[in-house]
């Protein structure tokens, strides 16, 4: 049978990334553990995208808030707003909004420090130097990538409400006090943790698919910037597809 | 009547009495779907020697030297370093003899995110985890010294000149004290006389730190100054193996065209 070759790229693309994560996973758990690196990548991961995090959620509190205020006010429940933003943020738009700067940012950077590692030679360097450049670049990039988004989003949420908080205030007056306490009273623990879970695997989607895409990259400066490009394009898919499924998962368990 | 002795019909092992065998190579296959590239290549590298390998370009020279190091996986043969058989070797086996075999890529896969002495210090961080940082500068100092680079210490890759940069490699190929080194052509791309003083440190730092070396290129100047015995690599396999002036003074026409 002859697939499209859109089709036949797709089916390519899904089993090398598959096979690819079967390979992180049979890699990551034994020695030689590389910490220091991992540590390393961490902080650069976490570092490099926490000002972009802190400043898209501060303007997604913002306008979130004064986009909804007519509305709630025309249902008369202006009241509510600092309770429903809270909600809004805490479960999708904080996790998903995060999740994809930081795909565009580190993906994209993944994708690129490894595609021209990759066509420079330089990762057959690393392996022939006695290095495994798999545990060396891969591990340790997808590692920090999956536990630094968690604690961005936290960051993210949190700036959110604050961004929020200033929203209220540009028309009414809300101590800052009395904001929290609506938006905590609104929240409860099953609106949090599903949530921050599912921002575990927007980070392991990242990294994998970052690493995936650099490690295959083609010959030339031009297949470098492919990589950059379609691990953005991919991860932030990945993101979506992992979010449906989520709401899906959650909503089978009743934790909403 | 000279060809005859320098082609090999069979492979007779050029073993010399009393000379330890660093390197061998039996019987290697290796294609790529229908483009056979290495077709019985056989090779022996002795201690102390230094062997250049001469063929075209796209005659597969760079496969024989990454299906050395394990890069790439031969269909058929056997490759030995060092008294052990690469094929049978865990990974951890493999990249204990990786750090007793220096590589000096072509495109000198220098890390570009990293200062020389970064680059530098990246193979002892990792093989010689004892050393104190006093240890380190100075062994990082000793091989810049060697290749007359000291002060290039803080520059990034990107900074240095093509000639450079290939001093910084064979720095880098050199800081572990490997005892054997394969340069995967040295010279190309230098003008002659950068590639006559890299050929010249070649030939100085093998005498100076005792290696054995496997050196491939097309350019013979080069070959001249470092090889003790050159081998041809024609239609995949080991056409002539011989020392300069013999080659030189072959017949043959396929071995008499590289010295034009
Ligand atoms: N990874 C690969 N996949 C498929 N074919 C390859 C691969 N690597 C090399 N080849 C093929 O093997 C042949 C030999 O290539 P190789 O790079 O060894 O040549 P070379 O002798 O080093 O040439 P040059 O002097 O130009 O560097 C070429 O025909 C090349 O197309
Ligand atoms: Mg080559």
């Amino acid at each position: 049978m002859v697939l499209p070759n859109t089709w036949q790229r797709f089916l390519d693309e899904t089993g090398g990334m598959s096979r690819f994560t079967g390979r992180f996973f049979s890699q990551a758990f034994k020695p030689r553990y590389e910490f220091s690196e991992f540590i390393r990548q961490c902080f650069i991961i976490g570092y490099k995208s926490l000002p972009l995090v802190g400043l898209t959620g501060f303007i997604m509190g913002l306008v979130l808030t004064m986009q909804l205020r007519p509305s709630m006010i025309s249902y008369g429940a202006e009241s509510q707003l600092p309770a429903m933003v809270g909600i809004a943020i805490v479960r999708e738009i904080g996790p998903v909004i995060t999740a994809l700067i930081f795909a565009g940012k580190i993906g994209s950077s993944i994708g690129a420090e490894l595609g021209s590692m990759k066509v420079t030679e330089q990762i057959d360097a690393m392996e022939v130097s006695g290095t495994n450049p798999f545990k060396y670049l891969v591990v340790t990039r997808v590692m920090a990538a999956t536990f630094m988004l968690p604690v961005l989003v936290i960051l993210g949420d949190a700036i959110s409400l604050y961004g929020s908080y200033i929203g209220v205030n540009i028309r009414g007056v809300t101590s800052f006090d009395l904001f929290f306490k609506q938006v905590f009273d609104a929240l409860s623990f099953d609106d949090f943790f599903p949530a921050f879970i599912k921002t575990y695997f927007f980070g392991f989607a990242v990294g994998i698919v970052g690493c995936y895409k650099g490690f295959n990259s083609n010959k030339g400066t031009e297949g470098v910037g492919r990589s950059a490009n379609s691990s953005v394009v991919v991860s932030s898919l990945l993101i979506f597809i992992i979010d449906l499924l989520a709401v899906q998962i959650i909503d089978l368990f009743g934790l909403n | 009547m000279q060809a005859e002795e320098t082609i090999l019909e069979e492979l007779k092992p050029t073993r010399l009495p009393g000379k330890e065998m660093a390197l061998s190579i039996t019987h290697l296959y290796k294609s790529f779907g229908d483009n056979h590239v290495l077709i019985d290549f056989n090779l022996q590298l002795n201690r102390g020697e230094n062997v250049a390998v001469l063929g075209k370009s796209g005659s597969g020279k760079s496969v024989l030297i990454k299906c050395i190091i394990g890069l790439l996986k031969p269909d058929k043969g056997s490759i030995n370093i060092l008294g052990r058989d690469i094929e049978d070797l865990s990974l951890r086996e493999l990249d204990e003899v990786r750090t007793r075999v220096g590589f000096l890529f072509q495109s000198n896969a220098l890390y570009d995110s990293m200062t020389v002495r970064e680059n530098l210090e990246f193979p002892l961080r990792r093989h010689w985890i004892k050393l104190t940082t006093a240890e380190r500068n100075e062994k990082v100092t000793e091989v810049l010294k060697n290749v007359g680079l000291v002060h290039t210490i803080d520059m990034l890759p990107a900074e240095l000149s093509g000639g450079m940069r290939k001093r910084i490699a064979l720095a880098r190929t050199l800081i572990l004290e490997p005892e054997i080194i394969l340069y995967d052509e040295p010279t190309t791309g230098l003008d002659p006389i950068t590639g006559k003083e890299i050929s010249n440190l070649i030939m100085e730092l093998g005498e100076k730190y005792n290696t054995s070396a496997i050196i491939i290129s097309h350019d013979i100047n080069c070959i001249h100054r470092t090889a003790d015995r050159i081998v041809m690599l024609i239609d995949g396999k080991c056409y002539a193996d011989g020392t300069y002036d013999a080659l030189k003074n072959n017949n043959d026409i396929k071995v008499k065209q590289f010295f034009e």
